[in-house]
């Protein structure tokens, strides 16, 4: 096979990209103490709801009824991964928005 | 440059703030940010998926969408902080649902037309080389069935797991005889199942197949103990992920490859993370039937001669009150009792009387790693009076009292005293090592993982029993008086 070929199959340019981002995925979280384990968890989870791309494309272009109906239940299914997912998560690190140099300030006040 | 163009670019914006959220994600500072990078990119790749074109059915589509958020947004924005962990199971199993719906949708889609390549999407999909396929190709299938299994077992298994964490159902590990062998017959049969969809390519088997994987996903689940149930949360976390790259190649996108590899590769090195936080390895947490050993024995049988020394309010706050150090030890029932801004007024009460007072977080201390440091932070405790474990224990010895709230077994000394403990070898709080213990604790049952602690028995050890916020109310009045 010419390399040409194989670099315009796009299975090959998938399985590329599969594979470089595992690697960029394990990088890039490396270093992640401990205390930000449950967010960081939380967050990874808000970006795989991005599986709603996916049902809004199965969905669109759906052609029978059995396909419209997994296609919206899928989007249903996708929109709560999403929308909770990022809500939670930004609930949990609201938690930590005070840094410790800002936080002694606001300890003052309640007396 | 064509639409298409753009909206592949779109899509490879969206990756990026992905990667950018996960680095964002991983330090404290930039944390918050992090997740507001993703949502925006979250939000420029459903406007692009929308302005792709041939997109119909726009009216379900936009239904289950307001649908979704009206329920997602009040579910997450008002539950209660103790409920967190079960939320982020139950999201992460409908995002594992959605991949395998997406999955299995794909693969009716492409067996019902034989043109699928040009009409579908309008993206390039894998039939580049001839006009149109009749029967799918085997390695099509090979993803479908990918997608679908991993997505139903998180699914399933999310469910489960939120059950034990909500309670519903009981967080000890659920055992029954050849559970591993019914197990190995269920994992074979879903695998013969697999083989004969891609030799036969009959819808039928996809379906037996996806009732196979929600049964495996719950008994997957089922014998793990409720204590790490956060571990298999996050390792169900990276299953999503996987099964969402494998729809995104089944229908052949680019952006859910990336988004879900990066947090199926990035969750399994999370879930080792913790894992290595409680001590253990990964397969121990997953096999080993944590805690099932002391199912039998219940938490009332333990008069065996030993007596707990329980005292009033008033002993104890002088105790804390004369102290010259207290270490305090929160756990899952301050949490519960939602008692994190009442300790705080301990913490500054005994504080103003001169007594130096430090919080030792256990890395798993809650339900969730960083559970502690959260509610506590959110309680305005200051930032530099949270130990971690590793910098709490030198000090124990010289601590004259472990205050412990709502915790067991994360100071529980059988950690390191029993060999036959199921928490054997995990890291604690080495509380046993302070002059005076004080137990805070609703009752005597036994921590989540349900053991016993010797501790309790101890003769320096005085409890207070009650609800974890009552008690330390308590506390506060009688430190003040002392």
């Amino acid at each position: 096979m010419i390399l040409s070929d194989v670099l315009s199959n796009p299975n090959i340019q998938y399985l590329t990209v599969f594979i470089l981002s595992a690697f960029v995925g394990i990088e890039v979280i490396s270093k992640v103490p401990s205390i930000l384990h449950t967010p960081l968890m939380s967050g990874s989870n808000a970006i795989h709801g991005v599986i709603i791309v996916g049902s809004m494309l199965v969905l669109g272009n759906a052609t029978t009824n059995v396909e419209v109906v997994l296609g919206t239940i899928a989007v249903f299914l996708a929109t709560l991964n999403v929308v909770g997912g990022f809500v939670v998560t930004d609930r949990m690190l609201e938690m930590f928005k005070t840094k410790p140099e800002d936080k002694r300030p606001a300890d003052k006040d309640p007396a | 440059m064509t639409r298409g163009t753009f909206l592949d670019l779109c899509y490879l914006v969206a990756a990026i703030t992905f990667i950018l959220a996960l680095k964002g994600l991983s330090s404290p500072k930039h944390a918050r940010r992090g997740n507001m990078i993703a949502a925006v990119g979250m939000a420029i790749a459903i406007a692009a998926t929308f302005a792709q074109p041939h997109l119909h059915h726009l009216l379900p589509m936009i239904i289950a969408m307001v649908l979704g958020a009206a329920v997602a947004v009040p579910t997450s924005r008002f539950v209660k902080m103790t409920a967190i962990p079960q939320l982020v199971a139950i999201f992460n199993g409908v995002g594992g649902g959605a991949a395998a719906v997406v999955s299995i949708t794909t693969y009716i889609s492409l067996t019902a037309t034989t043109t699928v390549c040009r009409s579908f999407l309008g993206v390039s999909l894998n039939c580049y080389s001839s006009g149109g396929v009749k029967s799918v190709a085997t390695y099509k299938i090979l993803e479908v069935v990918l997608g679908v299994i991993i997505g139903t077992v998180s699914f399933s298994g999310s469910a489960i797991a939120f059950a034990k964490l909500q309670e519903l159902m009981t967080g000890r590990p659920i055992t029954y005889p050849a559970q591993q062998v019914l197990n190995a017959i269920l994992g074979a049969a879903a695998v013969a199942c697999a083989i004969l969809l891609m030799t036969t390519g009959a819808l039928v088997w996809l379906w037996i197949l996806l009732v196979l994987a929600f049964i495996l996903g719950i008994a997957f689940v089922l014998p793990i103990g409720g204590a790490d149930v956060p571990v298999l949360i996050s390792l169900l976390n990276s299953f999503t992920g996987i099964a969402v790259a494998a729809s995104g190649f089944t229908i052949g996108n680019n952006l859910l490859i990336v988004a879900g590899t990066l947090v199926g590769a990035s969750g399994i090195l999370l879930t080792r993370m913790m894992s290595a936080a409680m001590g253990r390895s990964l397969p121990n947490i997953l096999f080993s039937a944590f805690g099932s050993v002391v199912t039998a024995s219940g938490s009332t049988e333990h008069d065996d001669g030993r007596s707990v020394r329980s005292g009033t309010a008033e002993d104890i706050g002088v105790l804390l009150a004369y102290a010259r150090k207290v270490v305090i030890i929160p756990g899952y029932g301050l949490a519960v009792a939602q008692a994190q801004h009442v300790v705080r007024e301990l913490a500054e009460e005994l504080k103003d009387r001169g007594v130096d007072v430090c919080f030792a977080i256990h890395p798993v201390a809650g339900r969730m790693p960083g559970h502690m440091n959260v509610l506590l932070a959110e309680a305005n405790v200051p930032y530099d009076e949270l130990k971690e474990m590793d910098e709490a224990n030198p000090e124990m010895s010289t601590t004259d009292v472990a205050l412990v709230v709502g915790a067991n077994d994360t100071v529980n000394p059988a950690a390191h005293t029993t060999p036959g403990s199921p928490i054997y070898g995990m890291p604690i709080i080495n509380a046993d090592q302070a002059t005076n213990v004080v137990f805070l604790k609703r009752s005597m049952r036994p921590g989540f993982a349900g053991i016993d602690n010797d501790l309790l028995y101890n003769p320096k050890t005085v409890l207070l029993f009650g609800d974890a916020k009552d008690t330390l109310t308590k506390l506060v009045a009688s430190v003040k008086s002392a």
